[in-house]
């Protein structure tokens, strides 16, 4: 099906790529860090592509040296949310620039239903295209199990 | 989700145990100490450090037991990450923050803390005012430190065993935790004076059994005192002129019987208030031919103003006397 790929969601950088291990997850946060990007553990159960703002899981983690800290965070939100889907931000305050220059998934809920293609005819015989995530029909916090 | 091991790309674990090499493969210790580049800084410690004989001989000891570790390691022989928690007990001024930014750069040669920068903080960074504001103040100064070493300066201020509701005891619980849990991230080293540290152990089993050394810093005797003052004015490019260094020994043997000595440090605060006299000497003087030897010699009259000579008071007991 073209809008669930492979049944998984590919948002952010290396979602083509099987899942990343925590070496290889240590590995980028390290890069992020030597960057001075500061890292942010951001968690949802609506991934669709519009939700732009997933909850964040603390406070952006600043005056971090070692990726030991980030991924000790990470690990406390897939203990609190094992079937979500969480994501690492990070962020490059420089002036000028003060937005998100990495971010990818490091955990996913174990089904991924995908999202169905619902078309509107309105006036004109024209359609309308939008996309719903099945599993949204579920309230916040069923929606993966 | 997949399962971790398949996705590796071939990254190697870290300190991936090798295979099992015959019992008679030679080993080159000397070679590895030299690798590690671990003498140049037990060296820097030997002369910047005066006296400290018996902390000195226990860097050296882990420093050793470090490196055979990493050797075992090598050839496959089976090693625990060893525990590197320490306590550093002693007066005020013996040394012991100098010494735990020393131990950071040693561990982080050896490869035992992966960034080697020191994280100094003491109750207040770790205790928070209200319910739910300890735990993530103490996580918070836990993550800065990771990759380096943790220093909690008077670590037993965390315990208050008079007040039950006191929320120095979930930081503790936090910490030993993570002292645990993370000993690959973090090394955390408790400093402060050796009986109220012993009494924090008595009453915190669980902290004392994850501290593997405990360090004593000893209090300095005189000579030594003399010896850290030439380093400190060595290192700011002053000197005693003879007269001016018999004076500071004279200084030294009445500050030391005096309250609120604190070693080395009170060593410091002292040649401070000195250059702070010998400037307004220079000042005062009326001919004005002053050279650069001027500027860098300390005279007796420097020294001999104080008042541990004139009331037989330390200068620091009132801030405004500095000049006096
Ligand atoms: N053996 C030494 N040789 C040279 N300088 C020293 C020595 N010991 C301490 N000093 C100097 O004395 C000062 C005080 O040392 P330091 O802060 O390490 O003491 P401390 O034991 O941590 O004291 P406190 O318990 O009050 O925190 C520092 O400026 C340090 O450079
Ligand atoms: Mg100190």
């Amino acid at each position: 099906m073209m809008t669930n790929h492979g049944s998984r969601i590919t948002q952010g950088t290396f979602s083509f790529l099987p899942d990343l291990s925590d070496e290889q997850i240590t590995k980028q946060i390290q890069y992020c860090l030597k960057n001075g990007w500061a890292l942010n553990v951001e968690f949802t159960d609506d991934p669709h592509p519009r939700n732009t703002y997933w909850e964040m899981w603390g406070i952006p983690m600043f005056d971090i040296k070692d990726a030991a800290a980030i991924l000790y965070e990470t690990n406390q939100c897939r203990k609190a949310y094992p079937s979500h889907y969480i994501r690492l931000t990070a962020f490059d305050s420089t002036r000028g620039t003060e937005s998100v220059k990495l971010s990818f998934i490091v955990n996913r809920p174990k089904n991924e239903p995908g999202f169905r293609l619902v078309r509107q005819e309105v006036e004109g015989r024209h359609v309308r295209y939008t996309l719903q995530s099945y599993a949204a029909d579920q309230p916040e916090g069923e929606r993966y199990r | 989700m997949t399962e971790a091991s398949e996705n590796n790309i071939g990254i190697p674990a870290r300190d991936a145990v090798a295979k099992p090499a015959p019992d008679d493969t030679p080993v080159d210790l000397e070679a590895a100490f030299r690798d590690s580049q671990v003498q140049e800084v037990l060296d820097k410690l030997d002369r910047e450090l005066v006296g400290l004989k018996p902390v000195k001989t226990r860097i050296r000891e882990i420093a050793a037991l470090l490196l055979v570790d990493r050797l075992r390691r090598q050839l496959g022989l089976t090693t625990d990450t060893p525990t590197l928690h320490m306590s550093f007990t002693g007066n005020p001024g013996t040394g012991k923050t100098t010494v735990a930014l020393r131990m950071a750069e040693i561990l982080h040669r050896l490869g035992y803390v992966r960034q080697g920068h020191l994280v100094a903080v003491t109750r207040d960074d770790l205790v928070g005012q209200y319910i739910g504001h300890t735990a993530p103040k103490t996580k918070e100064v836990l993550k800065r430190a990771m990759g380096g070493v943790l220093f909690i300066d008077e670590a037993y201020y965390l315990y208050r065993p008079e007040n039950e509701r006191d929320y120095g005891q979930e930081s503790i619980e936090i910490l030993l935790q993570v002292m645990e849990n993370n000993r690959d991230d973090l090394v955390v080293i408790l400093a402060g004076y050796k009986d109220k540290m012993d009494r924090f152990f008595l009453s915190n089993p669980g902290m004392r059994s994850r501290i593997a050394h405990h360090l004593d810093f000893p209090d300095y005797a005189a000579e030594e005192l003399m010896g850290i003052a030439s380093l400190m004015l060595e290192q700011v490019q002053y000197r005693f002129s003879p007269q001016a260094e018999a004076a500071f020994q004279d200084y030294i043997r009445r500050r030391m019987r005096m309250p609120h000595f604190a070693n080395a440090r009170s060593i410091r605060n002292a040649l401070d208030r000195a250059r702070l006299r010998q400037a307004n000497r220079l000042f005062a003087r009326a001919d004005g031919h002053l050279t650069k030897r001027d500027l860098m010699l300390l005279e007796p009259d420097d020294i001999v103003a104080s008042r541990v000579f004139r009331e037989g008071v330390p200068d620091e007991q009132r801030p405004d006397s500095a000049m006096e």
